[in-house]
């Protein structure tokens, strides 16, 4: 057997003996120690989220505010979306990109009124935090809340087991969020996150996520999820994982992500890439993201090539594994545009072999989040 | 039937010149829930340490090395609607191939039960 994975320096979890004593499988990522799965197994917390609901602690994840004068017409420098229409509590998903295009990072950014709230990669927390203190105006200051946990409650019961903690989160929708008192401690609770279901994100501080995460994981519908299906479950729902779909190489637009082009923005540019990004909008990328559905059980992984039916090298795959809920192996790649559309048939080199793939549409499994118009 | 293992964390049963080969429980504990075996076709001649099979989990892909040289007789083909039977009886219904060893003489490498629990007690 080859690759069982080897031990670097990392960083500890908060909570990891919380996650120890839930029977949680630890591996390093992003820098951090992180629970895997937990004694029920990835497949099991994977279905479990869809049908009821899973605790996640992404506490790896960088989160600061940016203060000052005016911030998101600072950010605006940086990204390009249109974060000053942000209505307050209202949040986005968006980008860093670079003079070429492609993405630096892509995080979530929320108003909270007189700051914006950033939560990104744990992997590139320290490396975007210092970008942006160097490269936005000397009128705005980016503050790291680095004593503050991070979890995700995923899954349709989420909103029934989040209220007896937080009762007004029944008033929200998805990306708007809300700042809540839990035994004194101001936490940020959003409705938002990697799985494709409704679910909240919520931001603790320390001294109070211990009981937090007791309370909600205590909770009879609830359990703990790991890693393993935050990436099965955010594959079917089609997201980006930074590093293996998007990266420095791709930009928004080739990764499908044109709606984090506010629409002033392609007119008025202003952001790293901009005239990259703003031709690719106009004349279509000449390769895109899709989804490709694969016949039979083998999983083509990160790296694995794509032909045409013809033989011809279309592109290559940015995720792939087996995915529980569609009880088959799925992938996410890019290929040239020309063979982007849907069914279009390819086929796909795994250790030598042609397994047959055919592109679908992203996401696989339709999103189910709740939006402000299906709730009265 | 005694047990042998490899670094890689193969077992190997050898009965009358035919080698069972399979992955060790520790290793379906670190692979984690396997989706999918992918099988060699039969009567390939192998050497030792050369990829015979790739067991998928859904964490990662690993592959198996063959314990020995010989000939693969038989492949365990309930592994392929079953992968699952790797995590449940690594050692028992999970075993993956048979291979016709060329030369029964010529077994090294291998650790018995005790010095490979010694072995994976030093990994983790």
């Amino acid at each position: 057997m080859g690759s069982i994975e080897e031990n670097a320096r990392i960083e500890r979890l908060y909570l990891e003996k919380f996650h120890q004593e839930r029977g949680a499988k630890i591996v390093p990522f992003a820098g951090y120690a992180m629970p895997v799965h937990y004694s029920s197994g990835i497949i099991a917390e994977h279905l479990h989220t869809r049908k009821a609901a899973a605790l996640f602690d992404i506490t790896h994840m960088g989160q600061a505010l940016l203060k000052g004068l005016d911030p998101a017409k600072a950010l605006e420098s940086l990204a390009p979306s249109n974060f000053v229409e942000l209505a307050p509590w209202q949040m986005c998903y968006t980008v860093l990109t670079n003079n070429k295009g492609g993405i630096l990072d892509d995080f979530m950014v929320t108003n909270f009124g007189r700051s914006l709230f950033l939560i990104v990669n744990g992997a590139l927390k320290k490396a975007d935090f210092s970008y942006i203190k160097r490269n936005v105006n000397a009128d705005v200051e980016l503050e790291t809340l680095d004593e503050r946990a991070f979890f995700a409650l995923q899954g349709p019961l989420s909103e029934q087991v989040l209220s007896r903690v937080f009762p007004e989160v029944k008033e929200i929708f998805f990306l708007s969020s809300l700042e809540l008192v839990f035994r004194d401690a101001i936490c940020f609770v959003s409705r938002s996150g990697y799985s494709g279901e409704d679910g909240f994100e919520i931001s603790v501080p320390f001294d109070v996520a211990h009981e937090f995460a007791e309370i909600v994981e205590a909770q009879p519908e609830v359990i703990m999820a790991g890693l393993g299906a935050r990436d099965s479950l955010r594959l079917e729902a089609g997201l980006c994982l930074y590093g293996n779909d998007i990266n420095q190489e791709t930009t928004p637009i080739e990764a499908g992500l044109q709606w984090v082009v506010g629409k002033e923005r392609v007119k008025t540019g202003g952001f790293p890439g901009a005239n990259v990004i703003i031709d690719q909008v106009r004349q279509g990328p000449s390769r895109q993201r899709v989804g490709i559905r694969i016949c039979g059980r083998a999983i083509a992984r990160q790296n694995t090539e794509i032909e045409s039916e013809t033989g011809q090298k279309i592109g290559f795959v940015t995720s792939g594994g087996f995915c529980p809920s569609m009880k088959s192996p799925l992938a996410m790649g890019y290929v040239q545009s020309r063979f982007a559309g849907d069914n279009t048939r390819v086929r796909l080199l795994v250790r030598g072999k042609k397994i047959p793939g055919i592109i679908q549409p992203l996401p696989f499994i339709k999103h189910r989040y709740v939006r402000s118009s299906e709730k009265i | 039937m005694s047990l042998s293992y490899t670094k890689d964390h193969e077992w190997v049963s050898i009965s009358q010149s035919i080698a069972t080969i399979g992955i060790s429980d520790f290793a379906q504990e670190q692979l984690g829930e396997v989706v999918f075996v992918e099988l060699p076709d039969l009567e390939r001649n192998v050497t030792k340490g050369e990829s015979v099979a790739v067991v998928e989990s859904v964490k990662a892909a690993s592959e198996v090395y063959s314990p020995v040289d010989g000939i693969i007789t038989e492949c365990n083909e309930s592994l392929i609607e079953e992968p699952k039977r790797l995590n449940l009886d690594p050692i028992g219904n999970g075993w993956i191939l048979k291979i016709a060893l060329s030369n029964p003489e010529g077994l090294s490498g291998l650790m018995d039960e005790t010095r490979y629990k010694e072995y994976i007690q030093g990994i983790v």
